[in-house]
């Protein structure tokens, strides 16, 4: 009797230990036992689907509105080319494109070094396409006297050594709204706004900064909390919050932002919006780029509130 | 005979099946420990375990990095902390109440409802939370703090300039556990022995004095377990506080944490992992923080458990 049960624990084991062990098996064959990283499969990698087939892009949320709007645009066109877009930021559209799970990186900042080795370990070379600008428009309350800030202002609010409203014209205590820290928009805003485009500068956000997921997040809490500011892409801009006009370093009057002024570089705070696609990708998305960067493409990209490149 | 032989190979191979998906779960577990280990040792490479469970500053894109999880760790305790000042008074009262007072009736149709909100998506609380209760807390707390006659800190403190705030997150924290307690807890009032209650009330004790004296000390293990179960499900509790709390890593102020915007370890891990380069040390550090959350609801359960298993024995 004790002997049988000893036996039937040996085997159970067995049967679990070999069916984990066949799971198992698999990543090392594909050569990466290093990383946690769940293997793709033949089956769902893109591009993989021959002619027709689907396009997949994935990134920038800042991106997302005007990504789905030219993938909408494009596919009454050419019928028979699938293209699905999603955001969740533009460091999950460039892991994305490492792992070879999309297509296209949505991106509303340029690639980092050590990506690039990531994407050169796995046989992807990131090709860079520029196409269009982003305004950030920085918010405050309705509620809010305050019109306009400096570069400098607006960066002593979110280190923190600014407080209080009161000295800028406001009442009360400052709620610091900004994006988590995976955001292109939030790493963009520390160098350009908190280091002033000093890389060596030691200034940084203030703890106390409320870290949200998107930019209509931000839009709300600034509409619902008095003392709140906040930054947001132009193209997320409604007449639920107030629209800051910001003065330069070089000082003179204060610009609002908007297609113009981003466009002729007056309004200080705006960025660089890219597609990043492998060098090697197939034609149909080298095709949809090249569509993208054409007159049809950018005027979706001024459409949605961007600047066209 | 030769059925007899067929049936008992059959209940063999039975009894093999389910001695595998048993044998199953526990190996799950410690690959999935495993797992947590390889990714998170790596992190020590970058940062000191003083350096982590200290550090005040969570910097994990600055360059130096700065991975403090003092805020982390001391958000999640506050949030914790304070939906369980909520739900365990509430969770136990209920729990008594349907044990004690209510007719079977009232309480075979209650006790499933009170489990039901158990089933609800922690997503759902988290968008009820944005949507309404949010605002209504904040209202509440702004209202209170104008009428009462508070010392000026709780005045500043009720001044709450945000709904996303850390008793937003305990608010609803507090409406996720009960389930657990009441449920747990109930189970455990029902478990005691009708013959003490009979004996109490023979004595002449009223049903109170009974409840106070006799039910609830006899259940107190049972009790115990459905708290720390509740503490548990606190701690883990991600998608909600992710939604409502604010996510500012600030290591909470004394008098004001509680109304202002925290970070808990759970939401860090949730918004941070999905965009985090694999093999860098701010990836490995996420890890770290994961590892640390289980060995916390690791030891909660086991803590509950001990006390169940040791209440088993009294009876």
């Amino acid at each position: 009797m004790r002997r049988s049960q000893w036996t039937s624990i040996a085997i159970s084991l067995g049967l679990v230990g070999s069916a984990l062990l066949g799971g198992c098996a698999k990543p090392e064959e594909t050569e990466e036992p290093a990383a946690p990283v769940v293997s793709t499969k033949k089956a769902s990698q893109p591009g993989a689907g021959g002619a027709g087939g689907e396009i997949v892009a994935k990134g920038s949320d800042t991106l997302l509105q005007v990504a789905q709007a030219m993938a909408e645009a494009y596919q009454a066109a050419n019928p028979g080319v699938k293209i699905s877009v999603s955001g969740g930021g533009s460091g999950t559209g460039f892991q994305a494109l490492i792992e070879k799970t999309c297509d296209i990186a949505n991106a509303s900042r340029q690639i980092k070094n050590e990506e690039v080795e990531q994407a050169k370990a796995k046989g992807i070379e990131p090709v860079e396409n520029l196409i269009g600008y982003d305004g950030i428009a920085v918010i405050v309350n309705k509620a809010n006297p305050v019109n306009e800030l400096t570069v400098d202002q607006i960066s002593d609010l979110y280190v923190g050594s600014t407080n209080s409203w009161d000295k800028l014209g406001g009442k009360g205590e400052v709620v610091l709204v900004s994006r988590d820290s995976t955001s292109g928009t939030y790493e963009y805003f520390l160098e350009e706004i908190i280091k002033k485009g000093d890389k060596k500068s030691t200034r940084e956000f203030a703890p106390s900064i409320m870290a949200l997921q998107s930019n209509p997040d931000v839009r709300r809490q600034v509409t619902e909390s008095e003392g709140a500011i906040g930054y947001i892409g132009l193209g997320y801009v409604d007449d639920s919050v107030k629209v800051i006009g910001v003065i330069g370093k070089k000082g003179g009057a204060a610009v609002m932002p908007s297609v113009e002024t981003v466009k002729d570089g007056s309004y200080p705070i705006s960025r660089p919006l890219y597609m990043y696609t492998d060098k090697n990708a197939p034609k149909k998305v080298s095709d949809y780029i090249s569509w993208v960067l054409g007159d049809e493409g950018q005027a979706i990209v001024k459409e949605k509130g961007f600047v066209p490149k | 005979m030769k059925l007899r032989r067929i049936g008992r190979v059959l209940e063999w191979a039975i009894e093999l099946v389910i001695r595998s998906c048993g044998v199953a779960s526990v190996v799950f577990v410690i690959l999935i420990l495993a797992f947590l280990l390889r990714n998170a040792l790596p992190a020590f490479n970058s940062v000191s375990l003083g350096e982590a469970l200290g550090g005040r500053l969570w910097r994990p894109t600055s360059n130096p990095p700065q991975f403090g999880f003092l805020p982390l760790i001391l958000g999640s305790a506050l949030v914790t902390v304070g939906s369980l000042l909520i739900s365990v008074p509430i969770g136990i009262g209920a729990a008594v109440f349907l044990a004690e007072v209510a007719p079977r009736r009232v309480r075979e149709i209650a006790k499933p409802i009170v489990e039901l909100l158990g089933a609800v998506p922690s997503v759902v609380f988290g968008f009820v939370g944005l949507m309404l209760v949010g605002a209504w807390i904040q209202r509440a707390s702004r209202a209170a703090g104008d009428a009462l006659p508070g010392p000026d800190w709780l005045k500043t403190a009720l001044n709450m300039p945000s709904s996303m705030a850390a008793i937003t997150g305990a608010v609803l924290l507090a409406l996720m556990t009960l389930p657990t307690i009441v449920s747990i807890a109930e189970d455990a009032l029902d478990s005691v022995p009708e013959r003490f209650r009979q004996g109490s009330l023979a004595l002449g004790a009223t049903r109170w004095q009974t409840i106070r004296g006799v039910t609830i000390p006899a259940a107190r293990s049972g009790i115990m377990a459905s708290v720390m179960l509740g503490v548990g499900r606190a701690v883990g509790e991600t998608m909600t506080v992710l939604m409502v709390t604010g996510n500012a890593a600030v290591v909470p102020s004394l008098t004001t944490g509680l109304f202002r915007p925290v970070r808990t370890m759970t939401a860090t891990i949730a918004a941070e992992m999905g965009e985090t380069a694999h093999q860098t040390p701010h990836f490995h550090v996420l890890f770290l923080l994961g590892l640390l959350l289980f060995l916390i609801t690791f030891c909660v359960n086991t803590t509950a458990d001990i006390i169940t298993h040791r209440g088993r024995h009294e009876h």
